[in-house]
């Protein structure tokens, strides 16, 4: 007989999962002329990787019926509107479109969008916050743990393997030396890494039936968030060009090379 | 022809009446004085390698694909070896080991025992390799990437290599024409990146991309998986430089969409396979990228709703359709065991490859959404997955552009590459089953259904003869009889020159045989290989 602390986190437990629109990882990324960010008019936009990664594990907590609900949660214009549609598609159960647009969304980074998470996951009564480690656009590595801190909540960041036992998360981190397993209690901030699972596709009869789940959509300011950014962009730029080596057809030729550069 | 040579060739005739020894042991080459003085370690090497290797299978009545006796052209000797190293320094390679991988197909089913291999950079050095390879009369083998799959693109005794592997400079490019000129040695997806930094694509693709050069494209009519939307090269290659057999360089090399002026001999050396010319530039009319591509991926259930959800997807994607391409279950499991490829959606019977592309990502979506609520409603289609990115689109792309290399890990693959109508096209593969029964490992169908264009494969663990004289001349009298092409695409080459008659009727093959004749009296471009043996 499992204990009643058990029973009430799983038989209700209720999962966010972030996910957010960036420019599609195959993409060639071009710097606007004016040096104040990249183009993103026209280009191609999916959910970021480690979002999907996020989003595959939360279906499957759903599918061995270890959560009850998946909510996908996504900040942004009226596009992120796709990428909710696409994490329904994979299994979520419903949408929370929190619309943030324009300026307000050109300086949206991760302290505002962990405080947005942390109101939504007091609103939903969540237990479980699974995000992706980092975006492929800012690479920040930041909004797991932020969200984990404002909700005062344990954290398991790069996590390559999720198990629940009993009231617990055992989360196995990789981390530089190797791997580190840890035990944290929910509620908990789960961060996904590359190897955690390895995303489904989505089928047509699942894309159909994402049509009809509902998505919500909420202003941060609805949830107290002040979205105004402390950073400010000074300039982007291309990283410098690749100089192209020189071929030599000699172990002579090349120390001399060497001798020349003033290597050695 | 020096005194020397004159007196070991009659010394090896006299040998060979009355001593019956293989002609060309290293003992005949010492008897005369000139050779065994000049002989080095390699040449010794090369010479024995000769003797070993030197016998012609000749094709017999149960074996038409295999070489033929090889035909009297000269042998490549030292001062033809001084020359080419003269001609080209540092890129005349006579190294067995380096040889090695351009003697044998990518199947790694035939193998020939070249002993030079000639690397042009510009099209005056072709001419005058083939100038001299004429009046030597040495036979020559044009190699692009050597991706062909009927054995045409390596030698089949030891004719000379001709690689166009550092020809490969971008000419010019004209982004309002979209009209792109280059030598032949360009590999396609390099000419394709090129092109779509500048948002233009290539009118064809094809899964050996990575490997193949345009020329060698352009030589053999490469159809691919975009023929279905811009048509085959016939149509695209809008002119053509080519080195003839005798070194004289025909430029015919316009960028011009419409030009009637005299008799289009470009579409000669297109699909000639290098037997009449040596291709050495090319212009071709290059489409714009388009702005929105999705790839949808579906299982059916039977080959008949295959060929409905065609019909369904030519009606309600018409003009944003640019690939239809299927594979059976037999493909996928094959990609699942070798490849480890996953299954996107629940196995099914047959497997289509969609792909739509057009100037607008919210139509396109739209067209395609609703052609697909539509095949699913009506149960035409089993399941399915769509993808709009890029990563995802090449996974997607990834399970029909893999299953030859998931072949090659089965043993050895007997490949059939079958224009049929189109409701006829499984049939073939399932008549073949029945046929074979327990002799074949794998028979599997996929391919370009749109065209109508089969590529039925039959793997055994290693040769078998027997099970080779089931298929054949089974599999061409089946065609035949539906008026298919026993090659739709792959060309004739080596492997299928002599079943030509099965889809040209004897007028037409004696008529390529004079223009063969015509432009290449001495035969020496790429010989045994596209026309029938019986044709000399």
């Amino acid at each position: 007989m499992l204990p009643l602390r058990f029973r009430r986190v799983t038989m209700s437990a209720r999962v966010l999962v972030g996910v957010k629109r960036v420019i599609d990882y195959a993409v060639k990324i071009r710097v606007k002329p004016d040096r104040t960010g990249v183009v993103t008019d026209g280009v191609k936009h999916s959910m970021n990787p480690f979002c999907e990664i996020a989003v595959e594990e939360a279906v499957k907590l759903k599918e061995k019926k270890l959560v009850k609900e998946v909510v996908a949660v996504s900040c942004g214009p009226q596009q992120v509107q796709e990428t909710i549609r696409t994490a329904l598609a994979m299994g979520a159960d419903r949408g929370i479109h929190v619309e943030v647009s324009g300026k307000d969304y050109e300086t949206l980074g991760p302290l505002q969008v962990s405080k947005i998470f942390a109101a939504l996951a007091k609103k939903e009564q969540a237990d479980l916050i699974i995000l992706g480690k980092q975006a492929i656009d800012d690479d920040c590595n930041q909004t797991g743990q932020m969200t984990a801190a404002l909700l005062d909540w344990p954290q398991g960041t790069f996590a390559s393997e999720v198990t629940l036992e009993a009231d617990k998360l055992k989360v196995v981190r990789e981390i530089d030396g190797g791997l580190e397993t840890i035990k944290i209690k929910l509620p908990a901030v789960v961060t996904a890494d590359l190897r955690l699972n390895t995303p489904r596709y989505a089928t047509l009869p699942n894309i159909m039936k994402a049509k009809k789940k509902k998505i919500v959509n909420v202003k941060p300011a609805d949830l107290g968030v002040d979205v105004s950014s402390r950073l400010e962009v000074l300039k982007v730029d291309e990283p410098p060009q690749r100089q192209s080596g020189v071929k030599v057809e000699t172990v002579h030729d090349l120390v001399e090379k060497l001798k020349e550069a003033g290597r050695i | 022809i020096n005194l020397c040579h004159l007196l070991s060739t009659i010394d090896m005739g006299i040998f060979q009446r009355f001593a019956r020894i293989p002609l060309k042991s290293t003992y005949i080459w010492s008897l005369c004085r000139q050779y065994s003085t000049d002989l080095t370690a390699v040449d010794r090497a090369l010479i024995q390698h000769r003797c070993v290797h030197n016998r012609g299978l000749g094709a017999s009545p149960g074996n038409p694909g295999a070489a033929p006796p090889r035909l009297p052209f000269s042998r490549v000797t030292q001062e033809d070896l001084a020359f080419f190293r003269t001609l080209l320094p540092g890129r005349t390679i006579t190294d067995p080991d380096l040889l090695k991988s351009s003697n044998v197909d990518w199947l790694k089913t035939v193998e020939g025992n070249s002993e030079v291999l000639l690397r042009p950079k510009t099209t005056e050095e072709v001419s005058q390799i083939l100038r001299y390879c004429n009046e030597r009369n040495l036979a020559v083998c044009p190699q692009g990437g050597n991706t062909g799959l009927v054995g045409g693109s390596v030698p089949v005794f030891d004719e000379i290599i001709l690689s166009t592997s550092l020809m490969k400079q971008v000419i010019t490019f004209d982004n309002i024409s979209g009209i792109l000129t280059c030598q032949a040695g360009c590999v396609l997806e390099n000419l394709s990146n090129y092109l779509e930094e500048r948002d233009f694509i290539m009118p064809l693709d094809l899964g050996a991309k990575g490997s193949c050069h345009i020329g060698g494209n352009v030589s053999t009519n490469a159809g691919g998986l975009r023929l279905l939307r811009y048509g085959s090269l016939r149509g695209t290659v809008l002119g053509l430089e080519v080195v003839l057999a005798d070194g004289r360089i025909l430029n015919c090399l316009a960028t011009l969409r419409k030009d009637n002026t005299g008799y289009d001999l470009k579409q000669l050396f297109i699909g000639s396979e290098g037997t009449l010319g040596v291709i050495t530039a090319v212009s071709i009319l290059c489409p714009r990228k388009p702005k929105a591509v999705n790839v949808a991926f579906l299982g059916c259930s039977s080959f008949q709703q295959l060929l409905e959800t065609f019909q369904c997807c030519r009606g309600m994607l018409g003009e944003i359709l640019s690939a239809f391409e299927f594979l059976d279950a037999s493909c996928m499991s094959l990609l699942e065991k070798h490849l480890k490829l996953t299954n996107p959606i629940t196995e099914s019977p047959f497997y289509i490859v969609i792909e739509t592309a057009g100037s607008n990502a919210t139509h396109d979506e739209e067209k395609l959404h609703k052609f697909l609520e539509e095949v699913m409603t009506s149960s035409l289609v089993t399941d399915g997955t769509v993808a709009t990115e890029a990563t995802k689109i090449k996974a997607l792309w990834s399970l029909r552009e893999r299953v030859t290399e998931a072949l090659t890990h089965e043993g050895y693959t007997y490949k059939y590459d079958i224009s049929l109508p189109v409701e006829k096209i499984y049939d073939l593969v399932q008549d073949m089953r029945g046929h074979l029964g327990d002799m074949a490992k794998n028979v599997v169908g996929y391919g370009h259904v749109g065209d109508g264009n089969l590529h039925l494969n039959i793997t055994s663990p290693s040769k078998d003869p027997a099970l080779l004289a089931a298929i054949e001349p089974y599999v061409y009298e089946w065609t035949s009889k539906w008026k298919g092409s026993i090659s739709a695409e792959h060309g004739l080459g080596l492997k299928k020159r002599n079943y030509i008659y099965y889809s040209k009727p004897s007028e037409a093959v004696a008529l390529m045989g004079s223009i063969k004749a015509m432009l290449d009296p001495k035969g020496i471009l790429n010989p045994y290989k596209t026309l029938p043996d019986n044709i000399h």
